[in-house]
């Protein structure tokens, strides 16, 4: 069971998806049931795995005991198995909340509670992975699953996904093309054994072609600026119970993958990763101005927070850009600060859409009174945002300035001080919709029991915002941990 | 088991306090009374007062009290460290909160206000960030504060919810986050050249870590955040704005905690992070200096200028506030004892004039001065100690004010600088020339005002707090070490900077 974790942690979910609408067809409640426990014991599991790493180091397992290079391996180093942690929560939260949203049919639902936990199957998969054919399959299980949740969510939803679909199969390509070529001149699919061999010399070439793919490929799947196009749009129209997953989640992972690409696999010793990370570097900083810009001008909250997702996956490149360990650590805390952030805020404009049916900004007038933990959220996130000690965003901007600091990027710490303001100007909108507009009279859809929504809404907005101060607080053990992977990698 | 009376453990204690009031009332505040509410805000006043006042005995022996309570960053400590310096502001900001809270029950209650909630939230909010910036031990700690200070005082500025405090709100956001995060950027660079934070009485940094022209940028950058709460001309356009909120508010920012906030801020990066030897070589502590010396001058004339009684006040902060900006840049151990006095002396002189001024309001509803001729008659308590406070901002002796300002005028002679002492003497003249109209005005004797016949003065709740203000502007005045010791706190503060030169 023990050593098991790893799969069994990607594997449970996925049965779930299969159980799932099956199950639903005899009962409607047991298909949701099946999958919400089968989040719950992937959860479980992954806090045990993730406690096994840090005591006793990186897991290597050979999935069916097929021995690597030529089985798949899933490897988890104290990086991704936090990753995967974070991930597991998020998707446990998602599966709770999306029960209030959505088509009610049980078909319908049933389905949507499949593909969600297909999900989730795919972005643990895609974190856990040390295969890099297996991630390919992993990152067409999230993608696939991706598009139909947001074609359910309405007939916007559907030309979304659509052209999400037409942009993202692209991406899949461009991968499968990277790893072809890599394959055809290394013979090998494991990420360990190709590392091993691409640094022995003499593949320039080929990891330079490789490597234009790989950026294009993960630059999409992530909504890297230039390549968002398609993000603002699916984001806003997905459906709205699984937005919380697919915002907050889903564009982190082919970053995560991105890192291990340049960093673990090609190595900042290979002379064209320096250059793509000054490239990547330009990508970053236009995104974080672009998106805050964007952001602004919107007035549907959920198009707002889109753009804003656009520019914060700005600063995890931009991380990556820096290159430094001390950056990469704040990439990857921003990774699962912004998780709960961005998350978070797709959570109360869910419960806001639910108890009050709309998502216009201009109609937030004075909504905290009915809705006081919703809206602490909502300040406690949109400070994150910006940066605010002590939560997360703040600290994760630290480290990232530091990075800058210590390679002297000094254009990097301006960017980063002026995309916190941009975030300032619309976020502080956000927060004066919310407390001081005067109320539109907007109709109370839930007046029901002591709480001020369902349980299953109020909960994940509690533990996102605990998790943002947690994160915040503890964020020197966070660091520590993640610092086991992240020393000696980088410049 | 912990020793939880340790006096290690103290300065967290008085950050907590408040902390856990703001919490308490927030999210019990609508379902409880209102004096249960109120309740909370003073019990937590008291405690924090004792908790405060428990360390003097300490910080007077130069005992060392830190406390370093988790690495809040890699590298760097979540840390408290009280020094005489941080001890002077946290006593003048305790103090003044039990008075404050007394005073905002009364105006409160007196001019029945909406949302006071949340109102009381966010004052126990920001004294508990006030009191935790004094006590920091590193700029980081003390970022942390002077960040949720900022964040706690918006929802005080916008308090009305209409569109000027919705402006309002908006400018001081604009303000104090742009240089709040200015600061940010430059305190990253500080820590990546010099590897520490921790604030050190005459600095840590040095002229090999930050070569020339970069410790100016460097200076500018963080001193920034300092004078835009200061109100340091030409940074200071939001504190007048800011006056739409009610008086106990105007009161709190002008004061006690937002603006001395910013001038402590100031105190720490010139005298605690760059040291004087830096700051002088580096030509900031000069620039700075001038900066104030135009501030005390300019906003005085605007202030002569000004009907409205608090945008009057306003400006007057805003000179007065460049007082101890001047006494920091002098960087002389008497200028810097007179300018960490001048916080002390400032807060209860301010405070007296803004409860005046707001009791006049909730009483008459009058705001301009216009409209008070012959309030004497009918506020004559008020009115007595809207008095002797504008003799103390005037600097007359035997009142609080001349005893900071003396000591700055000391600073200014022994470095040789009589622009200063012109600027010090000039501005209390000008001081005089904007309050006493108020005063002779009041107490106009040939004129009878038939609304202000009648004795009626402001409840005593708000009546009692202004009277124990101008009695301690008075008593500070011809005793400056009475009880706390503030004085000698101010003066160890400006030695300990200045010794290790010598």
């Amino acid at each position: 069971m023990m050593q098991n974790l790893p799969v069994l942690i990607i594997v449970t979910p996925l049965c779930s998806a299969l159980l799932c609408l099956l199950l639903t067809l005899i009962n409607k409640h047991f298909g949701r049931a099946v999958v919400v426990i089968a989040t719950a014991a992937s959860l479980v599991m992954s806090v045990i795995q993730l406690k096994s790493v840090i005591e006793d180091g990186v897991i290597h397992y050979a999935i069916g005991n097929y021995a690597p290079p030529f089985g798949i391996e899933l490897v988890i180093d104290s990086l991704n198995a936090l990753i995967i942690v974070v991930i597991a929560l998020i998707g446990f939260m998602t599966v709770l909340f999306a029960e209030n949203f959505g088509d009610k049919r049980p078909v319908v639902k049933g389905g949507a509670n499949a593909i969600l936990a297909l999900l989730i199957t795919g972005l643990l998969g895609m974190t856990s992975t040390g295969d890099m054919f297996n991630l390919y399959v992993f990152l067409e299980i999230t993608s696939l699953s991706a598009y139909c949740l947001i074609a359910l969510g309405g007939s916007k939803g559907v030309v979304s996904a659509y052209r999400y679909m037409l942009v993202g199969t692209v991406a899949a390509t461009f991968y499968l093309l990277g790893i072809g070529i890599l394959y055809s001149a290394t013979g090998t699919l494991n990420m360990g054994d190709l590392a091993t061999i691409l640094n022995e010399g003499g593949f320039d070439e080929v990891m330079l072609v490789s490597m234009s793919f790989l950026i294009v490929a993960f630059g999409i799947k992530m909504a890297l600026f230039p390549f968002h196009g398609w993000q603002p749009s699916a984001y806003t129209h997905a459906e709205p119970g699984t937005r919380p997953l697919i915002t907050g989640v889903m564009g982190k992972i082919p970053a995560l993958a991105m890192f291990r690409f340049f960093f673990c696999i090609y190595g900042t010793d290979f002379i064209y990763v320096r250059y793509l990370l000054v490239l990547l570097g330009i990508f970053s900083v236009l995104g974080m101005l672009y998106g805050s810009i964007m952001a602004m001008a919107q007035n549907d909250i959920r198009k707002m927070l889109a753009y804003s997702s656009v520019a914060q996956i700005g600063y995890i490149s931009l991380g990556f850009a820096i290159g430094t360990p001390v950056a990469l650590a704040g990439s990857f805390l921003h990774m699962m600060g912004h998780a709960f952030m961005k998350g978070g805020l797709f959570f109360c404009t869910g419960a806001i859409r639910y108890k009050f049916g709309t998502t216009d900004l201009n109609e937030f007038g004075r909504i905290y009174k009915k809705m006081p933990i919703t809206s602490g959220l909502l300040v406690i996130a949109s400070l994150s945002m910006i940066g605010i000690p002590p939560t997360a965003g703040f600290f994760s901007k630290w480290y990232l300035a530091l990075g800058a600091a210590g390679r002297h990027e000094w254009i990097y710490i301006a960017v980063l001080v002026i995309s916190s303001l941009l975030n300032a100007v619309y976020f502080f909108r956000l927060i004066e919709k919310v407390f001081i507009q005067s109320s539109k009279g907007l109709k109370d859809r839930w007046s029901k029991g002591e709480l001020e929504l369902p349980l299953t809404i109020i909960l994940p907005v509690v533990v996102c915002f605990l998790a943002i101060l947690g994160i915040g607080v503890f964020n020197v053990k966070l660091f520590d941990i993640l610092m086991l992977t992240l020393e000696g990698v980088g410049l | 088991m912990m020793d939880f009376m340790a006096l290690e453990l103290r300065p967290l204690f008085a950050v907590l306090v408040s902390l856990i009031a703001a919490c308490l009332i927030y999210s019990l505040g609508e379902s409880i009374r209102p004096n249960a509410r109120e309740g909370i805000t003073i019990t937590a006043a008291i405690l924090k007062i004792v908790l405060v006042y428990s360390m003097i005995p300490a910080v007077l022996e130069g005992r060392e009290i830190s406390l370093e309570v988790f690495p809040v960053v890699k590298g760097v400590s979540f840390a408290f460290n009280v020094d005489p310096a941080g001890m002077v502001f946290a006593c003048v900001a305790s103090t003044l909160w039990i008075l404050t809270s007394f005073y905002s029950i009364g105006y409160m209650r007196g001019h029945g206000e909406k949302n006071q909630t949340g109102y009381y939230a966010a004052f126990a909010m920001c004294l508990s960030a006030a009191t935790g910036l004094c006590f920091a031990a590193n700029l980081l700690t003390f970022f942390i504060f002077y960040e949720v200070l900022t964040v706690a005082t918006y929802p005080l500025v916008v308090h009305y919810r209409d569109e000027e405090g919705t402006r309002s709100g908006r400018k001081y956001l604009a303000y104090t986050l742009i240089s709040g995060q200015i600061f940010f950027a430059a305190m990253v660079v500080v820590y990546a050249v010099a590897g520490t934070l921790d604030f050190t009485p005459g600095g840590f940094l040095t002229s090999e870590m930050l070569p020339m022209p970069w410790a100016l940028v460097i200076f500018f950058m963080m001193i920034g955040a300092g004078i835009v709460k200061a109100g340091v001309m030409p940074l200071h356009s939001w504190l007048p704005a800011a006056m739409v909120a009610p008086t106990p508010v105007s009161a709190l920012l002008h004061a006690v905690a937002v603006v001395k906030a910013g001038a402590f801020c100031t105190l720490r990066v010139v005298l605690y992070v760059f040291g004087p030897g830096l700051a002088k070589s580096c030509g900031g502590s000069d620039i700075l200096a001038w900066m104030a010396v135009f501030t005390i001058l300019v906003s005085s004339l605007i202030a002569m200028r000004k009907t409205n009684l608090k945008a009057r006040l306003a400006f007057s902060t805003v000179g007065q506030l460049s007082y101890i900006v001047l006494g920091i840049c002098i960087l002389t151990p008497f200028s810097t004892a007179g300018a960490l006095y001048h916080i002390v002396a400032h807060a209860f002189m301010k405070i007296t004039l803004f409860m005046a001024a707001g009791a006049i309001f909730v009483t008459t509803h009058k705001k301009d001065i216009t409209e008070i001729v012959g309030l004497g008659r009918r506020m004559p308590v008020t009115m007595m100690a809207f008095t002797v406070a504008s003799f103390g901002i005037a600097g007359f002796p035997f009142f609080v004010g001349f005893v900071s300002k003396a000591n700055i005028i000391f600073g200014a002679v022994e470095m040789g600088r009589p622009i200063y002492v012109a600027t010090l003497i000039a501005s209390a003249l000008l001081a005089l020339g904007y309050l006493m109209p108020v005063v002779l005005v009041a107490f106009k004797k040939n004129i009878v005002n038939p609304e202000f016949m009648e004795r009626g003065e402001a409840n005593l709740c708000m009546l009692i707090p202004l009277v124990i203000t101008a009695c301690i502007s008075i008593i500070l005045g011809v005793a400056p070490n009475i009880g706390l010791h503030l004085f000698d706190m101010s003066l160890m503060a400006g030695n300990s900077i200045f010794t290790p030169l010598m």
